[in-house]
């Protein structure tokens, strides 16, 4: 299969183009993951563009973007697919006298009878895809199992109907905010990327390209503001999102430089605990 | 040396240092320094990264050694004496005349030796005061060169060269002259948050010079030294393999980090124990979607598992000197318990016992948490030293009563009990009454029952003991509890 990208360069250019920025480490990873044909783990805070990247990459190349939202309880009818069952039991039904059982029984586990899940529907795709697998740690670790051969064969295994092998090998993204540890298997299949908080000057770059008409000047100092308050000890550090949502209302009040009193009366957009939010604003008033 | 043969060393030394590297991933990293130059060095030590740690905790320990084998090479970076300078640093002198030939107004001449550390200092506060990343650069390699007084072969580490760089650079006072400077030179009064912004940026700018510094002097190490030797010296455990009786500040903040997706599983096991052989209500859909095997006949009925019943928890420590650093780290240990369990009590002793609970309740700090804990849980009897006999004596009057056949019991501790009687009943009754009593110890197996330690005795009453030095082994013992 040809390559999508030549280096590591266009990736994180292409990037920018679709409004996502890159550092070096998470442009090099996406081009390894093309050029080894292998998934990529995602883990990081939560809120640091983890979902996001899976999402620009497909735009950048084109592709299809198919998720799986994982969740307590996702199953395999739910990830891989279903036997469409009541359109088998019709089937059954209505040939009660005429043929053998075989025969139903080969008839009822044709494609015709199953419903494809996001999984199956990545590796069956014939146009290109990438595959977003999302959330992965909310599933349980027995079902983490479901994802492993589809993760190093690129297949998939039904025992009625035998083995569905990809046409073309998708872009796989697979996000975690590592509430649990994943299985050793399934991250020896995988290219392992941490994506934490944005340095300042990155920081900066994203907002001056989420956050319609900002100034330079306000981007730079909501950055700074940001990450001087991600020094703190705090329960929940503020989040991309956050940082983004911040710089937004403060457009919609019409601030142009921010004050110590403005911050304070709007660090609550930014933090979400109360003991934060008190801890910021003592901070933010002292020159230390 | 071409990259292909510097990568078995360096995976070697990755193991050396306990990463868990397996076959599959070493392939892997061979395949990626094959499509990603080295000359892209960012992207290229995240793909090697992406490839060997699947653990960001064992990040710090890989970029070490990263440095260590691919750092830049050459003759440059041979420890030179004083006053010879190579070619490399012919250059800089040019370069540094200039700057300081715009800077002063001065004639440039004379060879390094004009240059004074007064003038290297001053002209290092005009890098960092502009943030001139490129003049911060040269700046840190002219100061190793100058004041770190690296010989060739000497068997000195690098933190030795460090100290000696900096203290010629007063680098302790830069921030606050940084400061002082700032404020004289804006025409505006500062406001108190631009001071504190502009301090932070400072700070930033003076750290990220002082890993300049430090990069310079470990690549001249390697230099000297060669890169096996160098990553043997600097080799330091993975968080998971600092023992906590040992650890220090930094450490135990990477500690406190690992905790929280380890309860996570704590409660996980805890909670699985219970369901065992249990059945829940019956998955109609999984029934029917079975039943098309055998035509539409529900012959294997499914059920779903029931859910897990939150389990209770009783974590009694010792707090006392002897295991000091390790209570540090069952205190945060408890903290991040609190919110996996329904029912979490905490009791810390030394020689008299309090219930700790609230003070974790009532707080989302856990720094407050903890020094609550220090200064008011009364925890002292007769003269604070560790009475483990007493203390459970206390705790049997006071909560025996509450354990229940749903509770499981984690007693933590050296028992270290200063000759004094054991009460070992207590531990015997307790199992009575407990679903589980386990013992964590986080002294070395071959001190227990030496000295003072009676382990043992209480130990023979308990579900297991189980010596819980580091993090890793405190995983092992939760992960064991299936
Ligand atoms: N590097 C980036 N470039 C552009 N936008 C970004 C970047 N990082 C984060 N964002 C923006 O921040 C927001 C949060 O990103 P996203 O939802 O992808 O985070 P996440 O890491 O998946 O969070 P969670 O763990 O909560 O799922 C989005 O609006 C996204 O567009
Ligand atoms: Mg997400």
């Amino acid at each position: 299969m040809k390559p999508r990208f030549n280096d590591v360069a266009t990736v994180r250019s292409g990037l920018k183009n679709v409004n996502y920025l890159a550092d070096d480490g998470i442009a090099g990873v996406v081009y390894l993951a093309d050029r080894l044909g292998k998934p990529v783990l995602i883990e990081g805070p939560a809120g640091t563009g983890k979902t996001q990247l899976a999402k620009s990459v497909a735009e950048l190349t084109g592709a299809r973007l198919i998720r799986l939202q994982c969740y307590e309880g996702l199953d395999e009818s739910k990830a891989l697919y279903e036997w469409n069952y009541k359109k088998q039991l019709l089937r059954i039904q209505a040939d009660k006298n005429s043929d053998s059982w075989s025969e139903v029984h080969d008839d009822i586990f044709s494609k015709e009878f199953l419903l494809t899940r996001p999984l199956l529907e990545a590796i069956t795709s014939e146009d290109p895809v990438v595959l977003l697998i999302d959330e992965v740690d909310r599933v349980e670790l027995e079902t983490e199992a479901l994802l492993l051969e589809i993760l190093s064969e690129y297949q998939v295994s039904i025992p009625e109907l035998g083995t569905i092998t990809a046409k073309q090998i998708p872009l796989v993204f697979l996000t975690s905010n590592n509430t649990r540890e994943l299985s050793e298997a399934l991250k020896r299949r995988c290219l392992y990327l941490h994506v934490d908080y944005p340095d300042l000057e990155r920081e900066k770059e994203i907002v001056l390209n989420k956050v319609p008409d900002i100034s330079e000047n306000l981007a730079d100092q909501i950055a700074r503001i940001v990450r001087s308050i991600r020094q703190l000890d705090l329960k929940k550090p503020p989040s991309v999102s956050e940082t983004l949502d911040w710089a937004r209302t403060l457009m919609l009040l019409g601030i142009e430089t921010i004050d110590a009193d403005e911050a304070k009366e709007t660090l609550h957009i930014l933090l979400k605990y109360q003991t934060d939010i008190a801890k910021a604003a003592k901070e933010l008033s002292v020159t230390k | 040396m071409p990259v292909l043969d510097l990568m078995s060393g360096f995976i070697a030394e990755l193991r050396n240092a306990g990463l868990p590297v397996s076959l599959t991933e070493n392939l892997d990293a061979m395949e990626a320094v094959k499509v990603i130059p080295i000359e892209d060095r960012e992207a290229f030590k995240y793909a090697l990264g992406a490839t060997l740690v699947k653990n960001n905790a064992h990040w710090r320990v890989f970029e070490t050694i990263f440095e260590v084998y691919f750092s830049l090479r050459g003759p440059e970076y041979a420890i030179t004496k004083d006053g010879q300078p190579d070619d490399f640093w012919r250059e800089m002198q040019e370069q540094m005349d200039q700057v300081k030939g715009q800077g002063e107004g001065k004639g440039s001449g004379g060879g390094m030796d004009s240059l004074t550390p007064e003038e290297i200092t001053a002209m290092l506060m005009r890098a960092l005061m502009s943030g001139d990343q490129a003049m911060m650069r040269a700046l840190a390699k002219q100061s190793v060169q100058r004041f770190a007084g690296m010989e060739p072969g000497r068997p000195v580490g690098g933190t030795y060269y460090l100290y000696r760089t900096l203290r010629n650079l007063d680098l302790d006072n830069m921030l606050q002259k940084l400061i002082d400077a700032n404020r004289e030179m804006s025409k505006q009064e500062l406001t108190s948050l631009e001071e504190r912004l502009e301090k932070d940026e400072f700070e930033s700018r003076i750290e990220q010079f002082k890993q300049e510094i430090e990069s310079e002097i470990r690549r001249r190490l390697v230099a000297d030294r060669g890169a096996e030797a160098m990553a043997k010296t600097l080799r330091k455990p993975l968080p998971e393999d600092v023992e906590f009786m040992h650890a220090s500040r930094d450490e135990m903040q990477s500690l406190k980090k690992a905790l929280y997706p380890l309860t996570r599983k704590l409660a996980a096991r805890l909670a699985r124990k219970r369901r065992h052989g249990r059945k829940g209500p019956l998955d109609f859909r999984n029934t029917v979607r079975h039943s098309l095997s055998y035509g539409g006949v529900p012959a294997d009925p499914k059920f779903r598992y029931p859910r897990p019943a939150k389990p209770e928890l009783m974590v009694v420590a010792d707090i006392s000197g002897s295991v000091a650093a390790f209570a540090r780290f069952t205190l945060m240990f408890v903290y991040a318990i609190q919110n996996q369990f329904s029912k979490v009590r905490s009791f810390v002793f030394i020689d008299g016992i309090d219930e700790v609970t609230k003070y974790f309740k009532s707080t989302e700090d856990i720094g407050e948490a903890i020094n609550r804990v220090n200064t008011e849980a009364d925890v002292v009897w007769v003269d604070g030293h560790s009475d483990y006999g007493h203390a459970f004596e206390v705790f049997w009057e006071r909560y025996g009563k509450d354990i229940t056949s749903k509770t499981t019991v984690l007693l933590l501790g050296d028992a270290r009990n200063n000759y004094h009687a054991a009460q070992s009943w207590v531990v015997k009754e307790m199992a009575k009454r407990a679903r589980h009593v386990y013992w964590l110890n986080p002294e070395p197996k071959s001190y227990w029952n030496t000295g003072d330690s009676i382990v043992g005795e209480y130990g023979a009453h308990t579900d297991g003991v189980f010596e819980c030095r580091n993090l890793r082994q405190l995983e092992g013992f939760v992960e064991n509890l299936t």
